[in-house]
């Protein structure tokens, strides 16, 4: 990790970097995890997110935010990108963008929305939608470091075709002591799902989640919406204030 | 506190770069409003905050000063509103790269409040129901720039955007516009906030792109 996120107050200017396509993965019809090759990449924590500057030939450039999927292997990184319709990073990133070609990249960022793999108390992940991808670098970060620390993860996604990272959620699920994932789905459920479909409640976080007397880590990522929901269910069921953490991931152009 | 939403209409130059990624285009040219380097322009108002949003009931609220030497000026929600009222029209930008223009306020400008305070502090740390911090010079909370603001756009200020009141200090990048604001502590020493402890920028001048430490 970089020396400006350790938390210290060492004020090391986070350089451009040049970050070339190496692998494109489609995750749904709509997003896409781009693998990276960033020499001289620093390293970063699961939950950390980095800038993405586009140039075109004329000079103008735009950036966007991207939380990291993964935890660094050597000086790759992985981010997923869900495309917006009306943006303008999204659609070059998921249509133009070519193995070999470059787009620049500043980071990681973000000192907070993050989870250490010493901690041992218990996780629990709370994704809508695309929030899932910082806390996907999370599950992955547990099993990179070997961490026994007690995970669940509860996905809230429209439908099945939505989920990310479907497969190897599943593998991870049956593989990864410790981790438990559950699903909601909002519109449509799965053949054979007990239950209407519908938006996260109460009775879903008590059900997959942890009692506050366990004195879980509480990660939420999401829509606005989603977020403040679920908080407010975190803190209504008894978990202090200092233990939700939370971020909005809103469509990103 | 990455993604922010909405519908990007800019973008910037910089002719001092040579990677050029092959075949982006970017936005048309045309209609491009004054933004500061690397911000895009929303219509709507993105949310970002780093924990739950603290409700706080108006009869039990309370701004408060407290000086180097711990002084403490106190103002309940009746008293900050029998205070002059401004109405600020700004334009805010927040560091995860959105920026919204022309946003309408209400609230007592920082002069008001520090008329009268007997103070030789250089520094300001803000603090809020919840638990939020940010820095900024004391000098930045002067001249009719900054504001504890209650009404956006005519109604009262949403909790999730920061109400019952939040800092509004508009030249600088919005998370020092510490929303659920509480009190102010003048300070001898720079002391960092939340998101200048997690390597943001102590000062966060939208217009020099004081994003991160070290820009």
């Amino acid at each position: 990790m970089s020396a400006s996120t350790t938390g210290g107050r060492v004020a090391t200017p986070l350089t451009w970097r040049v970050a070339r396509l190496a692998e494109r993965r489609i995750e749904t019809p709509t997003a896409q995890t781009l693998v990276l090759d960033v020499p001289g990449w620093p390293g970063h924590l699961p939950g950390q997110h980095v800038d993405v500057r586009l140039t075109a030939a004329d000079g103008y450039q735009a950036a966007r935010s991207y939380s990291l999927a993964a935890p660094a292997e050597d000086d790759r990184i992985a981010l997923t990108v869900q495309r917006v319709p009306d943006g303008e990073v999204s659609p070059y990133l998921t249509e133009v963008y070519a193995r070999g070609d470059p787009v620049e990249v500043r980071g990681p960022v973000g000192g907070w929305f993050v989870w250490r793999t010493d901690e041992t108390t218990p996780v629990l992940l709370v994704a809508g939608g695309s929030g899932v991808v910082p806390l996907m670098a999370m599950v992955r970060a547990r099993r990179a470091a070997g961490s026994r620390a007690p995970f669940r993860l509860i996905y809230s996604v429209r439908g099945p075709a939505d989920v990310f990272y479907a497969d190897e959620l599943r593998r991870r699920a049956r593989d990864d002591p410790g981790l438990d994932v559950a699903y909601l789905y909002t519109r449509q459920a799965p053949e054979g799902w007990p239950g209407e479909p519908h938006r996260i409640g109460p009775a879903d976080v008590t059900a997959h989640g942890w009692p506050p007397d366990q004195e879980p880590l509480c990660y939420v990522c999401g829509p606005t919406g989603f977020v403040e929901t679920v908080a407010d269910l975190l803190v209504g069921l008894g978990h202090p204030t200092g233990r939700v953490k939370t971020e909005r991931f809103g469509p990103t152009g | 506190m990455p993604e922010g939403e909405g519908r990007p209409v800019g973008g910037w130059y910089d002719r001092r770069v040579g990677i050029v990624s092959p075949g982006f285009q970017g936005r048309p040219r045309s209609a491009e409003p004054a933004l500061p380097p690397g911000q895009y322009l929303v219509e709507d108002w993105p949310v970002l905050s780093a924990g739950p949003t603290p409700k706080v009931p108006l009869d039990t609220w309370e701004f408060v000063l407290t000086t180097e030497t711990g002084a403490e000026y106190r103002w309940s929600w009746d008293e900050l509103m029998g205070l002059p009222q401004e109405t600020p029209t700004v334009d805010i930008h927040c560091v995860t790269r959105w920026s919204k223009l022309g946003t309408s306020w209400q609230g007592v400008s920082l002069d008001t409040l520090l008329d009268g305070v007997d103070t030789t502090a250089r520094y300001a740390l803000a603090h809020s129901y919840g638990g939020y911090t940010t820095n900024l010079p004391l000098s930045d909370l002067r001249g009719g720039r900054a504001w504890v603001a209650h009404t956006y756009d005519g109604g009262p200020l949403p909790a999730e955007h920061g109400g019952p009141a939040r800092l509004l200090v508009p030249h600088l990048y919005f998370w020092k516009s510490a929303k659920w604001v509480r009190g102010v502590r003048l300070l001898v020493d720079d002391q960092p906030g939340f998101w200048e402890t997690a390597g943001y920028h102590d000062y966060g001048d939208p217009w020099r792109e004081q994003r991160y430490q070290g820009d």
